[in-house]
């Protein structure tokens, strides 16, 4: 490349071939073009994106976020046999999970499918005080297989029903059976065993109890089964509904006792997902793990059959051990279905055990909530679990679905990481979660 | 003219353009066709639009909202006004502010003293033709062009505690996502790889665009390589060093993709972004209580916003 002999010249040489040929005005017109053209996109998208599907009986929509592979094949199937049955033809508009989660408010105050998935729990009960949902009381006259604690989570605050329930958890300790057998260890009835037993496995070289708190989700299940545990289904139930305070003592001592647990727990577990602590149970090096049944999609083969628990050890005999944890997931009615008619009836068919048939026979990793389903199908885990759940006296929906959801992610998760930091310093922690959750709860 | 290099590389030479006219002012505007007019006006409009809607009205609202207690849900008109008992909260009762802001200020530090003069000094050494410079090139830009999800997945297996690379090659047990004393140090390594990459390339194009013959001129009159660079290549390349600096500085003030694909902005890894999203996105719905955390971030902006636009007007001015 020779020097350019002058410094236009210099300047002429900087701009690329494919621009140089343009000449300056059909640029402008070129780029205000193209700025009309993203202004009225813009527009059109901000205009009502209506979809006009015909508000007949023969079709219904249902938002599902069983957005994962399996899940969403038994949702299609589940449909396919309602349209069997009844006739009618279910659009399924599939988001994913987390999305649907988090966008929840919007959807219901939009145009929300005729029928859609939601847990149990205080959401459920504020959409329904909202009046963001449908009343499902007919809908109940016509269910037969629940039992008194499924209804009891599925009404409102208003006495009404406004939840289907399909399918459901428990969180439980896991343990693997060979370990246990081979080190002679025994299933800890008490709180005592359970440290007794915490000190046997660490000198035994293993972590007692896997842990893990980096998504700030899974350190709400211990809280919740030690408030259970310590103080009762109706203080948890009215600690989370912000009635209780949460510097008294009672709440003090879960996290005095918790602090007592922590040297058993998996050093570092800020740093650690779930699924990494099921793999140090999975792998033998930790000795067990409370968390809910899902722990299981860790395991495989052999080592799945392997995957025991036993519910969280009694710390105060007048209370028992008796109550908790199971979320239970199912299906709410928008508050102004397109066809109210078809919405129920579809409700009726997913409440019903033909539809839980479907389930069972499908996924064999989670349990159904209507009784009179045929559970032969069961995994002897899921048969341990579906006793486990019958057998408790109260059921809680885990802390982020029994308490405001603004309350549980923006201030217990930092807490309880903060403690899980510096366990010494529960008075200063609990009188900021107190503060906090007064100026919450009170707006 | 003749064959010496350009030594006035500054006094630009008048656009050939305004050398064609050599009519008056109105000759000029009887120039301007319908078609001109037209094209002129909604170049003005459309812009002016798409920033009042999505710039202006935005910022506005948030302000407004930020007085409120507004969870989301419900018509407008029910929205409760409740001062500045937001603000309040924010910095009274909320624990992660204050950690937040001081990592937002970290941020700013480690970028400005480690990341930015490394990636300049990168660009300096590509800029040198060495072999192989188009694939270092490729290699210190890739984090730009990698996707967060990806950067984040990539992270994690060399930071995680038990199956990580890091602690599975020297041995050790640090909890370097986990722990709130090193997890900041382990993120702004992986903020900085990318940031490096991105000021490279930025300034090496810079470097391009310097008039080789100043080179050689400071060259001829014996000046060092180092002294070239700092009087001659460096004072030249002025407008370069300044989007570098703006570049570094929105980069940290909107610092929030790693840290929320790590952990959501929690234990150790607070931002006020992360923050942000935190009290608005989401269930948690706190609208009201996440617009003060975002006013606050955008009165923290508009200080570094006035500070460029005051240097650069005065610049203008001169």
């Amino acid at each position: 490349m020779s020097r350019p002999r002058s410094q236009a010249e210099y300047l002429a040489r900087l701009v690329p071939p494919s621009v140089a040929g343009l000449n300056r005005r059909s640029l402008l017109a070129g780029a205000a073009g193209a700025g009309a053209l993203l202004g009225t996109g813009l527009l059109a998208g901000c205009g009502d994106s209506d979809s006009g599907s015909g508000g007949d009986a023969k079709s219904v929509s249902l938002g599902s976020n069983q957005s994962d592979p399996k899940p969403k094949d038994v949702v299609a199937k589940v449909m396919d046999g309602f349209k069997t049955s009844a006739g009618v033809t279910v659009n399924i508009n599939t988001v994913d999970h987390n999305t649907f989660q988090e966008n929840i408010n919007n959807y219901l105050q939009g145009k929300p499918d005729d029928v859609f998935t939601w847990f149990a729990g205080y959401r459920m009960r504020f959409f329904a005080a909202k009046g963001l949902a449908g009343d499902l009381s007919d809908v109940w006259g016509k269910l037969d297989g629940y039992s008194d604690a499924f209804k009891k989570a599925s009404t409102g605050d208003d006495g009404k029903q406004y939840f289907v329930p399909a399918s459901y958890y428990p969180w439980a300790v896991f343990y693997r059976k060979s370990v246990w057998q081979q080190r002679g260890y025994q299933v800890p009835k008490t709180l005592d065993d359970l440290n007794t037993l915490g000190a046997q496995m660490k000198k035994d070289g293993l972590s007692p109890i896997a842990f893990a708190d980096k998504d700030g989700w899974p350190a709400m299940g211990t809280f919740d089964i030690l408030n259970l545990r310590i103080n009762g289904y109706q203080f948890h139930v009215d600690l989370m509904a912000g009635k209780e305070a949460w510097t008294s003592d009672k709440v003090k001592k879960v996290f005095d006792t918790w602090a007592g647990l922590l040297p058993l727990h998996q050093p570092d577990s800020l740093g650690r997902t779930w699924q990494e602590a099921a793999q140090s149970l999975q792998q033998k090096k930790s000795g067990m793990y409370l968390l809910g049944l899902f722990v299981a999609q860790q395991f495989s083969g052999a080592d799945l059959e392997d995957l025991d628990f036993f519910t969280f050890p009694e710390i105060d005999s007048t209370i028992g051990a008796k109550a908790l944890d199971a979320p239970i997931d199912g299906y709410m009615m928008a508050r102004k279905p397109k066809s109210k008619d078809a919405a129920e009836k579809l409700l009726t068919y997913l409440g019903s055990k033909d539809a839980a048939n479907i389930t069972v026979k499908n996924d064999p990793s989670t349990l159904v909530a209507n009784s009179g389903a045929d559970t032969a199908g069961y995994t002897a885990l899921q048969k341990k679990a579906a006793e486990l759940v019958g057998s408790a006296t109260e059921i809680a929906q885990f802390l982020d679905r029994d308490t405001r959801p603004d309350f549980a992610s923006t201030v217990i998760i930092p807490a309880l990481q903060q403690f899980i930091k510096n366990p010494k310093d529960i008075g200063g922690l609990l009188t900021s979660i107190e503060n906090q959750k007064k100026s919450i709860f009170t707006s | 003219m003749s064959d010496l290099p350009l030594i006035q590389a500054d006094r630009a030479v008048p656009p050939p353009a305004a050398t064609t006219t050599n009519g008056g002012r109105g000759r000029r505007l009887r120039l301007l066709s319908r078609t001109d007019r037209v094209v002129i006006t909604l170049m003005v409009l459309v812009p002016l639009l798409l920033v009042t809607g999505l710039v202006w009205l935005p910022a506005v609202a948030t302000v407004l909202l930020s007085g409120t207690n507004w969870d989301g849900i419900g018509p407008i008109g029910e929205i409760e006004w409740v001062g500045a008992k937001n603000y309040d909260d924010v910095v009274n009762i909320y624990p992660p502010f204050v950690p937040a802001v001081q990592n937002n200020l970290l941020w700013l530090a480690a970028l400005f003293v480690v990341a930015t003069p490394f990636g300049m000094f990168l660009a300096v050494l590509l800029d040198k033709e060495l072999r192989g410079s188009r694939f270092y090139q490729t290699a210190l830009y890739l984090p730009v062009v990698l996707s967060l999800a990806l950067i984040g997945f990539v992270w994690q297996l060399i930071y995680s505690r038990d199956q990580g690379l890091l602690n599975g090659v020297f041995g050790g047990d640090t909890d370097w996502y986990g722990d709130p004393n090193v997890n900041i140090w382990a993120v702004l390594v992986a903020a900085g790889w990318r940031h490096v990459g991105y000021i490279m390339l930025l300034y090496l194009a810079g470097l391009k665009g310097v008039d080789p013959s100043l080179r050689e001129a400071a060259a001829v009159d014996g000046s060092s390589e180092t002294s070239t660079f700092f009087r001659v290549v460096f004072p030249v390349m002025r407008p370069i060093n300044i989007i570098v600096l703006v570049v570094t500085v929105i980069e940290s003030l909107r610092a929030f993709d790693l840290v929320w694909v790590i952990n959501k902005g929690r234990n150790g890894l607070e931002l006020i972004s992360a923050l942000v999203t935190q009290n608005v996105v989401g269930e948690a719905s706190r609208i009201g209580f996440g617009s003060a955390l975002a006013t606050i971030m955008l009165m923290v902006s508009l200080v570094f916003i006035t500070l460029y636009l005051w240097t650069v007007m005065r610049e203008d001015k001169r």
